[in-house]
């Protein structure tokens, strides 16, 4: 895929800036090995599905990381595309960025839309841990909790208010817990999101069937070693629209870093009927370029 | 008569100074200390010390090869930290023989392998060192791969890792 060959050339300045980093002496790439996450489909530092209460890239608490992605998705009637920069500042704050693109291919011309019609959307994001540290509190039960933001704006308004969606904007609002049970070597991760996106935003906000809901996301990750975690996910959406049913969303994934500049996550995922076509599986591969 | 005089003087003289160098001479290396190690300030030895309860799964201490196999990791681990440019200038002020001494302790300890543990405690060791997250986790990555080279399996490390994280908090300023 294109997206790829232009994220091969984004590596190189990215890997400048880590370089530059170091000279100001902000301690990059300090943090543990895959400890960040890898970059979830809405661009924060998370699983595929869902977005976890860590923070992004390698900066610990005296550093800054910052990273690169681009994710691409084969669903039997669709693709979906991604690409983004998400920064993570004193394993504190995460900042970032998305554009998605949601292309119907030959299902356009079978909707009516055109073959080939492809939505886009913008994602900005922020998130800030409130409490605990997942990594080195292995004694207390207390996760690491954190609250982010992300506000999309899609660029097809008049077809998604056609489809019945209240707005072609939208801000969810989640609170995230991530545990690491180190013993185990299992990640945790559950996260609550207040939403009204159709299909993550793809279709507008909200609809006939209502508006802002309480969404749940899950993760469960097995560490097999530094580099490689295997894990599966669940998450909730919304179901706004009249014209077309929408289902829950769930993958298993294997994320692998080759270091701390560059990880590859690849998922089998399911993200149920999409615009009245049913059963939209595939597969999904992310890479992740940054420090 | 002066003469009896003079080594009557010299040897009360000489007796001053063995006394004046008696009081200087450090008290003597504790039964536990290795040679070549330097003496440190009297302090409660304790197993609590040691900043983690014993794990009381077997299992893992053998995967870890015994007490032989703790001695090489933290041998190696010890040897990395001081080279290391990210930690080197932590570990300068450390007496190499005698930390290597006491966290093959402390790790044996953890570890259910019955060794007691005769360093510091964690805040003492660390006091006035300014330790902060980054050096904790290059600690750590260093101890993995002494660990990975002593061939002790993942789930393993990870059982002694959980172990020591929350030591972080006494050892860490941030």
């Amino acid at each position: 895929m294109r997206i790829f060959h232009s994220l091969a050339l984004a590596v190189a300045s990215v890997l400048a800036l880590a370089g530059s980093a170091r000279a100001a002496d902000l301690r990059p790439q300090s943090k543990l090995l895959l400890t960040g996450g890898v970059s979830n489909v809405e661009g924060a530092g998370g699983g595929g599905l869902a977005s976890w209460a860590t923070t992004t890239g390698y900066g610990a608490a005296q550093g800054v990381g910052a990273n690169l992605h681009a994710t691409g998705a084969k669903l039997d009637d669709y693709e979906l595309r991604s690409w983004g920069a998400a920064a993570g500042l004193f394993d504190r704050v995460e900042v970032s960025y998305a554009r998605q693109a949601f292309d119907t291919g030959k299902t356009g011309a079978l909707l009516g839309i055109g073959k080939g019609f492809t939505f886009h959307q913008d994602i900005w994001g922020a998130k800030a841990v409130l409490v605990g540290d997942a990594i080195y509190d292995q004694d207390r039960l207390l996760p690491q909790i954190a609250v982010g933001v992300q506000h999309k704006n899609n660029d097809r308004d008049g077809l998604v208010a056609a489809l019945g969606a209240r707005s072609d904007k939208g801000t969810d609002y989640y609170l995230a817990a991530t545990e690491l049970l180190l013993a185990q070597s299992l990640l945790i991760n559950g996260t609550v999101r207040s939403t009204a996106a159709n299909q993550f935003g793809l279709l507008g906000f909200g609809g006939p069937n209502g508006g802002r809901s309480t969404q749940v996301e899950g993760s469960v990750a097995w560490l097999a070693s530094k580099r490689l975690a295997f894990g599966a996910e669940y998450r909730s959406k919304p179901d706004n629209l009249a014209f077309a049913r929408e289902n829950d969303a769930v993958d298993v994934f294997a994320a692998y870093a080759l270091n701390k500049n560059l990880s590859v996550t690849a998922a089998y995922v399911d993200l149920g009927d999409i615009a009245t076509f049913k059963n939209q599986r595939g597969l999904y591969l992310s890479l992740q370029a940054g420090f | 008569m002066k003469t009896a005089l003079a080594l009557g003087v010299l040897t009360v003289a000489v007796a001053a100074m063995t006394h004046r160098v008696a009081a200087q001479t450090p008290a003597p290396a504790p039964a536990w200390a290795v040679p070549g190690e330097e003496v440190v300030d009297p302090y409660a030895v304790s197993d609590a010390n040691a900043g983690a309860t014993p794990l009381a799964d077997r299992a893992v201490f053998e995967a870890f090869h015994g007490k032989a196999g703790i001695d090489r990791i933290i041998d190696d681990l010890v040897d990395r930290s001081f080279t290391d440019p990210r930690t080197k200038d932590i570990f300068v002020a450390f007496d190499r023989v005698r930390i290597k001494r006491t966290l093959s302790e402390q790790v044996c300890h953890v570890l259910g392998g019955g060794c007691a543990y005769t360093g510091r405690d964690m805040a003492a060791a660390h006091k006035d060192m300014g330790l902060v997250g980054s050096d904790m986790n290059a600690l750590v990555e260093n101890l993995q791969l002494a660990m990975d080279r002593e061939g002790v399996p993942f789930g393993a490390q990870n059982r002694l890792l959980a172990k020591l994280a929350p030591m972080k908090r006494e050892m860490s300023t941030r």
